[in-house]
């Protein structure tokens, strides 16, 4: 938090600076700054570990160094339109669905996808469907509905619709995908704030936050920052010896349980 | 308490999970069972991904069976003769169990052959019981209480040949009788990650016709070899084993095995069979109800 207010007190007073050097620098280029930055850029799996709120932040400079389209100067209306993606390391899965096969629920169909993100969520300052029209949301990925999950095989469009549904409503029951509509803040149309919840269910990997500042459903400009999830120590260990060494890690199970089991014995005998 | 578990990738809550262990334990100690049919299915309920409840409630078993092998043998209701002849049996049936689980997996099917064989084994097994119990509570009309359960094995046993003497178990059978149980209930170890105490218990007394002093610490002697088999070969194929899970799961079993050992030396046996009846037949309607109703989901993502 100390860091935000850092960050909003620095754009606070380089504002007025901006303002007088914008015209040289409107010749150059017409294209806003954007500067995301995250709260951290390191989370941590391990004992205590139980999800956070990652914070996601940053700045849209006008190099004209005003708030082109907003109507009144003292007004909060923003210029851009701020919608932060934030996705985990892809995985190729198979999803399989159940139907009724005499009256017993059974795997029946399953499709395949090459790569599916382990996590998505997007935040945006409105609800998407008002930012951007539906060809621009499905070429950016903005939204659940416009995941390019990449399925393999002959697919009637019908039954994949069908079945990304399905993943999709399974995964925001998980907490790993997640649509939150109008949770992008804007203060002074100029600092962006978004807060994004990280189950403690996330695979470890490269996360990719990418933020879009649209206007008149275009993106005009776009910036990525990166969040290393990842286990350490006791944890980093076990999931190492469990994939790497499992005949030891066999053993040490089996002794564990033995030893725990005949202490019990043991403990309780005397009681 | 939140703890992190590193094979599952998500945090739950200790306390439930030792608690859980406790209630399992309990069970084991009072009826040789080892809990695994009820600790898999409900540590899935509680959202631990299937494969990794099912290899950590093997050692978890292993746990909670080595403190009733110790208790029971004190007091000499083991019979080793006879543990033995059917750990071999349950050695290979837990490797041909591995075999099937893994061509199973591959065609999508083992959740629906699990559940069903949950339905199907603890729904008979439970009447069966729940029957037994309330038959031998409830006074005959002459008014004098029924006799517990007859000491004679099956008419197939019988039939088997080379008879060996099991004296701690009161019986001239062939071994091949106990063999081949140990065999089809290590093949249910691996399928169902359950220890297969509920099978076990039952048969050694109904089929084998074991004294009844015997029956639970043979069964857990079996079970204690066939949960170690199963917790290596997961570690080896699935590479699922939790182990903070596992030993979260240990805490609360092996001292709920230590209470139910007391509960068992107090406590009518006819009440306590009744009382496993019901909770082996609540375990079958709920998969039942998955089964046949409404499935937990409908959609489940297996990795490439």
């Amino acid at each position: 938090m100390k860091l935000l207010k850092a960050f909003l007190l620095a754009v606070m007073a380089f504002a007025p600076l901006l303002a007088p050097l914008s015209p040289a620098q409107a010749q150059s280029s017409r294209d806003p700054i954007l500067v995301p930055e995250v709260s951290q850029h390191d989370i941590v799996l391990q004992q205590g570990f139980t999800g956070t709120q990652l914070l996601l932040y940053g700045a849209v400079l006008d190099p004209r160094g005003r708030r082109a389209g907003s109507g009144s100067e003292a007004g909060d209306e923003a210029a851009y339109d701020i919608v932060i993606v934030l996705k985990g390391p892809t995985e190729p899965i198979r999803l399989r669905e159940k139907s009724q096969v005499a009256g017993i629920w059974v795997n029946a169909e399953s499709t395949a996808y090459r790569s599916v993100p382990s996590f998505y969520a997007i935040a945006s300052s409105r609800p998407i469907s008002e930012i951007v029209d539906p060809r621009t949301a499905a070429i950016y990925e903005l939204g659940l509905q416009y995941l390019q999950l990449s399925p393999t095989g002959t697919i009637d469009p019908e039954e994949q619709q069908r079945f990304s549904a399905g993943l999709v409503d399974l995964r925001e029951r998980q907490g790993l995908y997640g649509q939150y509509d109008g949770e992008v803040a804007i203060t002074q149309g100029v600092l962006y704030t978004a807060r994004l919840p990280i189950p403690s269910n996330v695979r470890p990997g490269r996360y990719i936050a990418e933020t879009f500042a649209i206007a008149n459903g275009r993106v005009i400009v776009s910036a990525t920052s990166e969040v290393q999830v990842r286990k350490e120590g006791l944890e980093r260990m076990v999931a190492t010896q469990a994939e790497e060494n499992g005949f030891l890690y066999g053993l040490f199970a089996i002794a564990l349980s033995l030893f725990m089991g005949w202490a019990a014995g043991r403990i309780y005998s005397y009681v | 308490m939140d703890v992190y578990l590193p094979i599952a990738n998500l945090a739950v809550n200790g306390l439930v999970i030792v608690l859980l262990g406790g209630l399992t334990g309990i069970l084991s100690g009072i009826f040789g069972v080892g809990g695994g049919f009820l600790t898999t299915p409900l540590l899935i309920f509680y959202g631990i991904p299937p494969t990794v409840a099912a290899a950590s409630a093997a050692s978890q078993v292993t746990g909670a069976s080595v403190s009733g092998v110790f208790a029971q043998s004190k007091m000499d209701g083991v019979d080793y003769q006879l543990g033995l002849v059917s750990v071999a049996g349950g050695m290979v049936g837990a490797l041909i169990g591995a075999a099937l689980f893994a061509a199973l997996e591959s065609v999508g099917q083992i959740d629906t052959v699990i559940n069903i064989l949950y339905v199907v084994l603890l729904g008979t097994i439970g009447t069966f019981m729940a029957k037994e119990s309330i038959e031998a509570l409830r006074p005959a009309p002459d008014g004098s209480v029924k006799r517990a359960a007859k000491r004679r094995h099956h008419p197939m046993i019988a039939a088997l040949p080379y008879r060996w003497r099991f004296y701690r178990s009161g019986l001239y059978i062939s071994p091949l009788a106990p063999l081949l149980l140990g065999l089809f209930v290590g093949i249910l170890t691996m399928l169902m990650g359950v220890g297969g105490g509920f099978i076990m218990v039952p048969a050694m007394l109904y089929v084998l016709g074991m004294s009844a002093r015997v029956v639970v610490g043979t069964s857990l002697f079996n079970i204690l070899f066939i949960t170690m088999l199963a917790t290596m070969v997961h570690a080896f194929t699935t590479r699922a084993v939790d182990i903070v899970l596992a030993g979260l799961l240990l805490l609360g079993s092996v001292t709920g095995a230590q209470i139910g050992t007391r509960i068992a030396q107090q406590a009518r046996p006819e009440y306590l069979r009744l009382a496993l009846a019901a909770v082996v037949l609540l375990i079958a309607l709920r998969m039942a109800f998955g089964l046949t109703v409404r499935p937990d989901e409908v959609y489940t993502v297996v990795p490439l």
